[in-house]
């Protein structure tokens, strides 16, 4: 077995494992990642892009709300291209309670969060979508974030302070060493799922950044964290309905969040407890429920194309449970299908705020950290406070950097919607475009399977938008495997500079700079899609898995327009190239299994 | 208080499934990579442009951050010529053309308009002017030097085919011959457009003496522009007002019960849809009631025809006994209407015409488009399918000595003039043709048959 030596071991690929990445290495420790699947693969990758400005929580949890206010302000300084300026209104419904509002408005003041109530005439005119019959709005400093390019270019920013990120690497056991009273954890084995070969990984020091999957690594250690999962879905529309993000003014509930994200917008969520952090399927009631709550803040969006849903864990966690008042199991009160009214809305009364839990004064476990809770917003604040606990076991004194180091790419300013269309045009590129919806040229297509680590298709929608737009694959997958197959077929590239990850959404950075700052040795390339020797490769597989992973998200949706775009993507595939007779079916990528699961939506409520 | 309603033309925007299919009969896009194709321009862009709303329409309506502080993603759309073949293929419904012709607005509203696209768009202004001395005007505009400059000075193409003011306009006809003019119970509203009323009154002539000749009287209310060319050159709010002018001067008929009948299509085009829809009007209860009651004029005559209430005394229209061969082109602004080809139906009851359909996509021209220098070559490589298939009708007649072919047909103005300007054969719109045939206009000389 293959053996590697560290300081600390981060374990989870999400925003707050990549972010520990990164402030740990950044305090000069010598740092490594182990991630099972691609960066961003869990909650990070499956939320739906709101930067809080902690407004939503005033009333419910101010802990998080400060929190939220705090790293709204510090990340768009050091992420700021990761962050579109849209900033948010809170309106009141018909339907809203009268007193929520002042209410509202003075704990936003109370807690530093800056609100300024305006006229809905003013508001309707900037979004004139927006429900008519909102009766007050207020406008905060709410924005839209791009998990993928924020952690993307987060590991970028620790890969080049020396940390070692491992994609596709699996933990399957943590070792401790020492006897009653000094127990400690010493190292790791991983599993690198594209290779099937166990590594062990020596470290001073592990921290547990799995996010949902955190009770399951602490259980690794013999330690019990109990996370309160709580699943959440989320439909997106097929072009924006509003460029502001829009939250209804009253106490957090299901379907009250409304934000513009890229080309999209996204309705979300539910928030439904769950045993199992892969259980990620969508019941009929959850897709209607946002539907029906959508219409209240832009009446006809359950008539706008839905192009697709998807469903994240939350991974909450509160220390005191409340007694008497076990967690429902999972399914067990959504049996009949439905929301149970009288049971509380366990997981969505959890605090939002995030948790450290220190083992060795919580449990007299040394050598782990477990850092779990918060919001995509608080990721920065979650590493801070993890990387201080880690200094204090390892007995130094390093001050955090991160609120003051931006990550690379910042210098592009704010993301704006016309940033891809505006490329496009300025070099003449409408002849490259590979996936024509979400603008997504070759040159894009081949940097991000080259250089960035990639085992199947999704890891490259995950980097630049592929298939993520209105036909969903249908037109740009079988070009994409193409593509991969031609750079599998052909010489390799000459060993390139590490590509800035800045410009993995630039439609035209080839024309603008050539490299960028040379690879650190360790920073390990797994282009597996493109490697000749992967089986995980082989175009049949890449092609099968990417139209799986596609059909998961749209079956739950599939009426009118988008139901129509699947037949016309049916008859590309199973009537053309007959893809589900390819000659693969023993063959499995390390995602393969998880593609096929829930792809089809509960029948239990139709 | 602007729309904020999910309107027809941005929902259309959803109805993509991205097949392509309009991309591949683009006639603009096959000859050109200024204009990346229909598909790419409207519904695939329009979720990158956060200037204004994809489903906003007001031109006047909120400028967001990125359009105030000059960032437009693209100026591409320019070169849709907005012929509207993408909507007529389009198999899921989608607006492409509106959808394109409303980015044009937006960007005309964040940047400005050009002095010259501000000019073609007061057609109207501009031929009334001439109109005042027309030898004049034609020698001021149609000298060669004065089309170079044109062309250097404000980018009008110097050899496009502009029109030539005719000496006198269709309402001094009108006055001159107000004795002649048919009464009648029965009465029809004639919408002339700008084309007809200053360049091409014996189109309204023609058009008048047939429904004359049907026992209708045919009112000639005041009338402006209706606003296309400001609405192609992304003018929307300087559009609205002529629309709304012109609903007023037209309400009080349509409410009598009169059809309004129109001989350009891109005018009665305009009236049923295009200011509408575009201008997000619909709501309103004048433009619809004009909307519903606008025609264009074969339209309304096959109507007749389907009622049996045409005569048919339908003679030819030249005295050998050879076929007269007529190749016609249905403008896009025609096929736009989706009422089919309604000429053909009465031109085929013309004995001893040879009737042949030209299925080409566009003559190029697309309203202002072709007048434009940077569109002008574009223009013409759209055009040449028409103009080599009728080359090829005009071939062949000589050949077999089967029939004469001296005109073309078609039903809109500057179609019929790049028509001309592409194959070197005189143009008639078919009521034209029609007039002849019914004995009442001399087709070559365009003037009343019993003027003389």
């Amino acid at each position: 077995m293959k053996r590697m030596q560290t300081e600390i071991l981060v374990i989870g690929g999400g925003a707050t494992g990549t972010g520990v990445a990164w402030d740990a290495a950044l305090r000069g420790f010598r740092t490594v990642l182990v991630e099972k699947r691609d960066l961003t693969h869990g909650t990070t990758g499956r939320y739906h892009g709101l930067l809080h400005s902690g407004a939503r929580y005033v009333l419910k949890d101010a802990a998080s709300a400060v929190e939220c206010i705090s790293e709204n302000r510090i990340l768009r300084r050091t992420h700021t291209h990761c962050i579109e300026d849209t900033s948010g209104f809170f309106v009141v419904a018909p339907e809203d309670e009268d007193d929520y509002p002042d209410r509202f408005a003075a704990a936003c003041r109370r807690l530093d969060v800056p609100c300024t109530e305006i006229p809905p005439g003013a508001a309707l005119r900037r979004e004139p979508l927006l429900n008519p019959r909102i009766s007050r709005v207020f406008e905060l400093p709410d924005a839209a974030a791009d998990s993928f390019l924020a952690t993307h270019a987060t590991a970028q920013g620790a890969r080049q302070a020396g940390a070692t990120l491992l994609p596709y690497h699996e933990l399957t056991r943590l070792h401790l060493s020492g006897g009653d009273g000094n127990r400690a954890v010493s190292a790791a084995t991983v599993l690198d799922t594209v290779s099937g070969r166990e590594l062990r990984i020596d470290a001073d020091l592990v921290i547990n950044a799995a996010g949902a999957w955190s009770g399951w690594v602490a259980a690794l250690a013999g330690v019990e964290v109990k996370m309160i999962l709580g699943k959440g879905v989320m439909l997106a529309t097929n072009a924006r309905l509003t460029n502001t993000v829009i939250n209804r003014c009253k106490m957090p509930g299901d379907g009250d969040i409304l934000v513009p994200i890229h080309t999209v917008s996204v309705i979300g969520t539910t928030d439904v407890q769950v045993a199992d952090p892969e259980n990620l399927s969508i019941e009929q009631w959850e897709v209607d429920l946002m539907l029906t709550e959508g219409d209240k803040l832009v009446p006809g969006l359950s008539r706008s194309r839905i192009l697709r849903a998807w469903a994240g864990v939350r991974p909450l966690y509160q220390e005191t449970q409340p007694a008497g008042e076990p967690a429902p199991a999972a399914g067990d009160p959504r049996s009949n299908g439905l929301p149970a009214q009288d049971s509380p809305q366990y997981s969505r009364d959890a605090t939002r705020a995030l948790a450290l839990l220190n083992h060795r004064q919580r449990d007299g476990l040394r050598g782990l950290i477990t850092i779990t809770g918060g919001k995509w917003t608080t990721f920065r604040l979650m590493a801070e406070s993890a990387v201080d606990a880690a200094c204090g076991q390892l007995g130094v004194s390093r001050p955090c950097r991160t609120a003051h180091t931006p990550v690379p790419g910042v210098e592009q300013g704010h993301y704006w919607l016309g940033h891809r269309l505006n490329e496009v045009e300025e070099e003449n590129l409408q002849s490259e475009l590979i996936c024509e919806c979400e603008l997504v040229t070759r040159s894009m297509l081949e940097g991000a399977a080259q250089r960035n680590p990639t085992v199947t298709l999704d890891d490259l929608r995950r980097d630049v938008r592929l298939g993520m737009g209105p036909c969903q694959g249908g037109f740009c997958t079988y070009r994409a495997v193409g593509i991969l197959h031609s750079l599998r077929a052909g010489k390799a590239l000459p060993a390139a500079a590490e590509w800035n990850v800045a410009h993995m959404q630039s439609p035209a950075h080839h024309h603008r700079d050539d490299t960028g700052p040379a690879p650190a040795d360790d920073s390990r390339r797994r282009s597996a899609a493109v490697d000749p020797r992967a089986s995980v490769s082989q175009p049949n597989l890449l092609l099968r898995d990417f139209l799986q992973e596609r059909w998961k998200g749209v079956a739950p949706i599939l009426w009118g327009q988008q139901l129509r775009q699947e037949r016309l993507d049916e008859l590309i595939y199973l009537s053309i190239l007959n893809a589900d007779h390819l000659p693969v079916d023993d063959e499995e990528s390390p995602l393969s299994s998880f593609f096929r699961s829930d792809s089809s939506p509960s029948t239990s409520n139709l | 208080m602007p729309a904020t309603s999910l309107n027809a033309v941005g929902l259309s925007l959803n109805d993509c499934i991205k097949c392509n299919i309009c991309t591949s009969y683009c006639p603009v896009s096959q000859v050109t990579d200024s204009f990346p194709g229909p598909k790419y321009a409207a519904p695939q862009s329009e979720r990158f442009r956060d200037f204004g709303h994809p489903f906003y329409a007001d031109d006047a309506g909120p400028i967001s951050r990125t359009l105030a502080a000059g960032r437009m993603p693209d100026a591409s759309v320019d070169f849709c010529s907005g012929c509207r073949v993408c909507n007529e293929v389009c198999p899921t419904g989608v607006r492409i053309a509106e959808i394109n012709a409303r980015a044009r607005a937006r960007i005309a509203a964040a940047r400005g308009l050009s002095l010259r696209n501000r000019l073609l768009g007061r057609n109207e202004l501009l031929a009334r002017v001439g109109s005042i001395a027309p030898g004049l005007a034609n020698f001021l505009l149609h000298n060669p030097l004065s089309r170079r400059l044109a062309d250097a000075l404000f980018g009008v193409a110097e050899k496009a085919p502009l029109p030539r003011w005719h000496n006198e306009t269709l309402n001094r006809w009108l006055s001159r011959t107000r004795a002649q003019r048919l009464r009648s119970q029965q009465k029809v509203v004639y919408f002339h457009g700008c084309a007809t009323q200053y360049y091409e009154p014996f189109v309204g002539i023609a058009a008048i003496l047939v429904l004359e000749h049907l026992g209708y009287e045919v009112i000639v209310p005041p009338q402006n522009c209706c606003g296309l060319p400001m609405l192609s050159n992304g003018e929307f709010s300087a559009a609205e007002g002529y629309h709304r002018r012109n609903v007023a001067r037209l309400i009080e008929f349509v409410n009598a019960g009169y059809p309004i009948i129109g001989t350009s299509t891109s005018c009665t085009l305009t009236l049923k849809e295009e200011a509408p829809e575009l201008l997000d009007l619909e709501n309103d209860a004048d433009v619809r009631a004009l909307k519903l009651a606008t025609w264009d004029i074969f339209e309304w005559l096959r109507d007749r025809l389907d009622q049996g209430r045409l005569p048919s005394d339908l003679r030819p229209l030249h005295q050998s006994d050879r076929p007269f061969i007529l190749p016609y082109h249905a403008p896009c602004q025609l096929r736009a209407h989706r009422i089919g080809k309604p000429a053909l139906d009465l031109l085929a009851r013309i004995p001893g015409l040879d009737l042949r359909e030209s299925h080409a996509r566009c003559c190029g021209i697309a309203g202002t488009y072709g007048y434009k220098t940077e569109k002008y070559q574009i223009a013409m490589d759209v055009g040449a399918e028409l103009f080599d298939y009728v080359a090829a009708q005009s071939a062949a007649s000589d050949r077999e000595a089967a029939g004469s072919l001296s005109f073309t047909a078609c039903d809109s103005e500057t179609c019929r003039w790049q028509l001309e300007h592409g194959t070197g054969i005189p143009s008639r719109h078919p009521i034209e043709l029609l007039a002849a045939a019914c004995g009442l206009y001399d087709l070559q000389a365009r003037r009343p048959a019993d003027a003389n």
